[in-house]
């Protein structure tokens, strides 16, 4: 109690409430941020998360509701507002401009100038001192960003924060594009930051790393706050609990499922795009996890699988059938299905219905002499929507429309649609919700258990280690260890990952 | 550090450069038009030549960098160049048709900032539209005809051999030089060149940091529009009528000044370096072929060839570049 009364709320929003048409976003929620504290703020997809922070930034207004920065209200009318009131959002999908160099991003719109004319020197020094702040003096000022690691972009969209004098920084699922190495990064320029008195309002799905990092939490369900609290004490399930607000939900619900015969091997593959060659032998039934950082070729073994690149030498044996050869078409024959990491670039057709996605791979149950058979075609993706929990108001729709979880189960029902029989998935979960991801894993448990084979390629150790039979680790290109997940425990696959070093637990 | 940064700026023009260099290499060395081909008054010929599309691309440069693009911009040449006739043909001191024809000009890319920026219709679209329009309006001042105009210092400005002999050059060539000068100064050192690329970088970036993005592509159109009447009086000055079937298709020669010379048409990217070398690639590649007797048919398959070979060089280049990192 004596505590509270020591620290000062910074940011105070009282009551706020939004509709959107038809759904009632935000119900009479309350937040309080405290100065140089780091606050979590956990929630499922829709839970109102993203409209919260929203109105903070001042990208939307409120229906009613009041807030207040150091204690004088504040009603910001547009996200140009709230920077100048130093809050600064960093989003998911970076928001930088690819051409221009690391200075002149983090200058964006803030340009030092005489008569229009920049002063180039005066700016320099300025930046120079922000990366040094954040320990990462190494980032060159005049690379074109697009150039940049996704962890290093990260690093200028918070140096740019920084020179904007920010002092609350809303972070949106900052690690989930980050390798393990990028993300202690972050946190340590995250505890950083707190030292220096700023506040960070932190939304992540990872509830681990959300524990480790956050001093406090708030949890919002269908728009409603359920509860703030101290991170101190705060269990897993708690939160999840919170966040579901049914009985505990398991995590990671456990398939049976038997191991048959060989279904896929790789004999010394080797693809345009591969550093080494790999070996592997997969039987029906078995979940291969594969582990590693960005980087380390994991995506380009699937893409070479799948036959997105091209093979250079090996082979690859579908059912006795072995192939040198081949493209996606072939491959999707041979019953391979991949997801790709781009889930809205590569994966789905974000313009185009629900309908179209997911039959987009198989149009041969709907085609007579070249005719599309529109009411049947219709009548399966409903079946599909309902056996996938696909949470939309009608096939129609646009995918784009859909949550990150509900696209992310279109694309999957794609695979499934096309009577994939060896599912090559590439960050399947990446930035879903709790919910949908244990659906997910329920769904790839299911699939084992019909003799199915699947790749997952996953940078979320606790998802690997809780789904997945056997655990692949890839280290600079090259498939280094493959042991049964049994086998391997968060700290052996990381030292393998990032170190090479393949010792047994 | 900054020795890098320029080290990148001098490798982006570098390309333009080799190419420039390889077509006036390549009729440098056919015999039947050697001696011809490099004389100083034939590259004094080409240079004067190439005013009316350098004019053009200084604009169109701004525009492409900026995301966008300009098809109505020979269109507006024709218009101006006509009302400078018209002008002066009405009586009125050369000196003030001029004015109006830059202004016209100015005018025409006001209206198609406007435009695309309010009613966010697509660049491309809107100065489609224009294209017709200012064409139209063109016919219709000079009545569907050349509009003869009595002879003042403004049809001076073109000639090859300039009257203040000293001058070694027409006047148009040395405001076409003085002018890109002052647009690569603006484009590099300036907080509103800084801005242009931000936009055709990334717009949503652009604004997320505070830059009036509505309000530089309506400026950064009315410039264009600017150097297209300045074009047109040069235009006029070389033809010494205000002909309002002149220049058709001529955007598409500035804008492949602009591509060939590293522009991106998906913004981002461009320099007026480039810019100019791609303008002489045209210019020194028509009078090659003018001088070697080709027909003109020939002259257009070559450059389209050189387009796509220049996009296509880039395109490999960057993502060489993507793949090393």
């Amino acid at each position: 109690m004596i505590q509270n009364q020591a620290l000062s709320s910074l940011l105070r929003m009282k009551s706020i409430s939004k509709r959107f048409v038809g759904t009632l976003a935000l119900d009479d929620v309350n937040f309080v941020l405290v100065r140089g504290e780091v606050h979590a703020l956990i929630g499922e997809n829709g839970a109102g998360k993203s409209t919260l922070v929203k109105i903070l930034s001042g990208a939307l207004k409120p229906d009613s509701g009041s807030m207040y920065l150091k204690d004088s209200p504040y009603s910001p009318s547009s996200p140009l507002e709230g920077r100048k009131e130093g809050i600064s959002m960093i989003y998911q999908e970076l928001n930088l401009a690819p051409h221009l160099t690391v200075m002149e991003n983090i200058t964006l719109g803030r340009e030092e100038h005489r008569a229009g004319f920049i002063r180039r020197r005066k700016m320099r020094r300025r930046v120079r001192e922000i990366l040094d702040f954040v320990h990462h003096p190494e980032i060159s000022l005049d690379i074109p960003v697009k150039k940049l690691s996704v962890g290093a972009r990260q690093v200028v969209e918070i140096a740019r924060a920084l020179a904007e004098e920010a002092k609350i920084l809303v972070m949106d699922e900052p690690t989930s594009s980050l390798s393990q190495k990028d993300s202690l990064h972050l946190f340590e320029i995250v505890n950083r930051l707190k030292r220096e008195g700023v506040s960070i309002i932190y939304i992540s799905h990872f509830l681990e790393e959300v524990q480790g990092v956050a001093d406090r939490y708030t949890v919002l369900r269908d728009g409603k706050k359920v509860h703030t609290g101290s991170m101190k004490g705060a269990t897993l399930e708690k939160l999840i609990q919170m966040m579901v607000g049914k009985k505990i939900i398991e995590m990671f619900p456990r398939v049976e499922h038997k191991i048959g015969e060989v279904l896929l091997r790789l004999d010394n593959l080797k693809g345009k795009r591969m550093e080494a060659e790999v070996n592997l032998e997969l039987r029906r039934g078995e979940i291969l996890g594969v582990a590693g950082l960005i980087g380390s070729g994991r995506t380009e073994m699937l893409r070479t699988i799948f036959g997105l690149d091209s093979i250079e030498r090996g082979s690859l044996t579908v059912a006795e059938v072995k192939t040198t050869k081949g493209n996606t078409w072939i491959r999707i024959e041979e019953g391979l299905g991949f997801l790709s990491e781009d889930r809205q670039g590569e994966g789905l057709a974000l313009g185009q219905s629900i309908i179209d996605n997911l039959t987009l791979s198989n149009f041969s149950p709907y085609s007579r002499f070249g005719f599309l058979r529109v009411k049947k075609r219709k009548k399966i993706v409903w079946e599909w929507m309902k056996r996938m929990k696909i949470k939309a108001q009608d096939s129609n729709q646009p995918v784009f429309s859909l949550s990150g979880g509900n696209q992310q189960k279109v694309a999957l029902a794609r695979l499934l649609h096309q009577k994939a029989d060896i599912l090559l998935l590439d960050e399947p979960t990446r930035g879903i919700d709790v919910p949908s991801k244990s659906q997910i894993y329920r769904l790839i448990g299911q699939l084992a258990q019909q003799g199915k084979v699947i790749i997952f390629i996953s940078s979320y150790l606790a998802e690997l280690l809780g789904v997945c039979d056997k655990i692949a680790v890839f280290h600079r290109g090259e498939l280094i260890d493959l042991r049964p997940a049994a086998r391997w425990d968060a700290q052996s696959i990381t030292g393998a990952a990032t170190l090479g070093r393949t010792g047994e637990i | 550090m900054k020795g890098k940064k320029r080290f990148r700026l001098l490798l982006n023009w570098l390309g333009p450069f080799l190419g420039l260099i390889l077509v006036i290499g390549i009729f440098a060395s056919i015999p039947e038009v050697q001696g011809r081909f490099l004389r100083i008054s034939n590259f004094k010929s080409v240079a004067t030549q190439s005013v009316i599309v350098a004019l053009g691309a200084l604009g169109m440069t701004l525009i492409i960098i900026n995301g966008g693009i300009d098809l109505s911009a020979a269109s507006n040449i024709a218009l101006s160049s006509v009302i400078i006739a018209y002008a002066i043909n009405a009586g009125l001191p050369p000196l003030m048709a001029v004015f109006l024809g830059i202004i016209t000009g100015g005018l025409v890319g006001l209206v198609n900032g406007s435009l695309i920026t309010s009613l966010r219709l697509v660049p491309f679209i809107v100065t489609l539209g224009m294209l017709g329009v200012a064409r139209g309006i063109a016919k219709w001042i000079a009545g569907n005809q050349k509009i003869d105009a009595p002879f003042t210092w403004v049809n001076d400005l073109m000639v090859r051999s300039p009257k203040p002999s000293w001058l070694l050059m027409a006047p148009g060539v040395w405001l076409m030089i003085i002018l890109a000068v002052l647009m690569a100064v603006v484009l590099r050192y300036t907080v509103f060149g800084r801005h242009i690329f931000a936009i055709g970088s990334n717009e949503a970036t652009a604004r997320l940091c505070g830059i009036r993005t509505k309000r530089t592509k309506v400026f950064i159109y009315s410039i264009a529009g600017l150097f297209c009447g300045l074009s047109g009086v040069m235009e006029f000055s070389r033809l010494t009528v205000g002909d309002p079937t002149v220049a058709v298709g001529l955007e598409l020669d500035i804008i492949a000044a602009v591509v060939i010379g590293g522009g991106s048409l998906r913004g981002g990217e461009g320099s007026i370096l480039g810019s100019m070398i791609g303008v002489f690639i045209m210019a020194f590649l028509r009078n090659g072929c003018n001088m070697m007797g080709w027909p003109n048919y020939i002259q257009e398959i070559i450059i389209g060839a050189i387009i796509v070979t220049a996009v296509s060089l880039d395109q490999i280049r960057h993502r060489q570049l993507a793949q090393r990192e």
